[in-house]
């Protein structure tokens, strides 16, 4: 069944994964998108900040959206999002890390603009095998209404 | 790259632009954000994208990857004059990300990074934190794109 507006109120949503990132795959969304040699040349990322080969920032939020869509999103009547609040990097992103996902719906509101339409702010956070936060974000999302209840509420 | 020392609020980088193909928005999209008006044509007529639509996740980390071109150029720039290279350090996030307009297949987006703030990080004095608004704008010159990204970047000094 799709997932709608209605389905989602503030708390705890749902916890995603385990999702297995492994090496190959660090190094080569690395190469792709954002080959600093943090990312990519073990020797030079034992001297960087991270003290160790870690995984892009962004191919971890992409992994997150791709977990968030395994997860609910992809059987849910969402329309897009129109951006991220805020987002922290907490810790590093390992080769061959088990993330799991953790889903908190903060805000459900109805769409002043496109009363059909809701929008549902979630928080995520992206935790490593031990447990460690590696990610938090806070992203509104609009989803539609179920068939029906603005016509109710317009009649 | 530029050291800590070297950079000024309001001062402004063009990092380049990148043709948004719709081979490559069903790439990104079937690895990372399988929605399907990130998928198929029709799928994103029908949406409120109004045609096939990259990722947002695509279209941030395609400004990464301009990011790290020019800070490559530069440092580049700063080899063949002689000067020690700064490497900056990573990133503990960013506020305010907008996805303003779809980034729809053949958009050609262009993307720039401004200066908004500077601090000296007080648990960490070899490094300095900026802030800095990066935005990515269509061919039409519609503000498509914007995040304001935090960076550690070193001191000059900081190793001697």
């Amino acid at each position: 069944m799709t997932l709608s507006f209605e389905d989602f109120s503030p708390g705890h949503f749902g916890s995603f994964g385990p999702r297995r990132v492994a090496r190959e795959e660090m190094l080569a969304f690395a190469a792709e998108f954002d080959p600093q040699p943090m990312h990519l040349d073990e020797e030079a990322a034992k001297r960087s900040m991270l003290k160790g080969l870690s995984g892009s920032g962004w191919h971890l939020c992409s992994i997150m959206m791709r977990m968030m869509f395994d997860g609910y999103l992809g059987r849910t009547a969402s329309l897009g999002s129109p951006g991220v609040n805020e987002l922290r990097w907490l810790a590093p992103l390992r080769p061959n890390d088990d993330l799991t996902l953790d889903i908190d719906v903060v805000e459900a509101r109805v769409s002043r603009s496109r009363p059909e339409t809701g929008i549902v702010t979630f928080k995520a956070v992206a935790r490593n095998a031990a447990g460690q936060a590696l990610c938090e974000m806070v992203s509104p999302i609009l989803v539609q209404r179920r068939a029906g209840v603005t016509a109710e509420q317009a009649g | 790259m530029r050291f800590f020392e070297d950079i000024e609020v309001g001062q402004r980088r063009e990092l380049g632009s990148f043709t948004f193909t719709a081979d490559l928005i069903k790439k990104f999209a079937a690895q990372f954000d399988p929605q399907r008006f990130h998928l198929d044509e029709e799928e994103g007529r029908k949406s409120l994208f109004g045609g096939l639509a990259a990722s947002g996740w695509h279209v941030g980390s395609v400004c990464m990857k301009l990011l790290v071109a020019d800070g490559q150029r530069q440092a580049a720039e700063a080899a063949a004059r002689g000067e020690r290279l700064a490497i900056w350090g990573p990133s503990p996030g960013f506020r305010e990300l907008r996805w303003i307009k779809p980034v729809l297949a053949g958009d050609t987006i262009s993307y720039a990074s401004e200066v908004e703030t500077l601090r000296s990080s007080d648990s960490r004095p070899e490094w300095g934190i900026l802030q800095a608004r990066n935005t990515g704008t269509n061919q039409r010159g519609e503000l498509a794109f914007s995040v304001l990204a935090t960076a550690f970047v070193p001191r000059r000094n900081a190793h001697s």
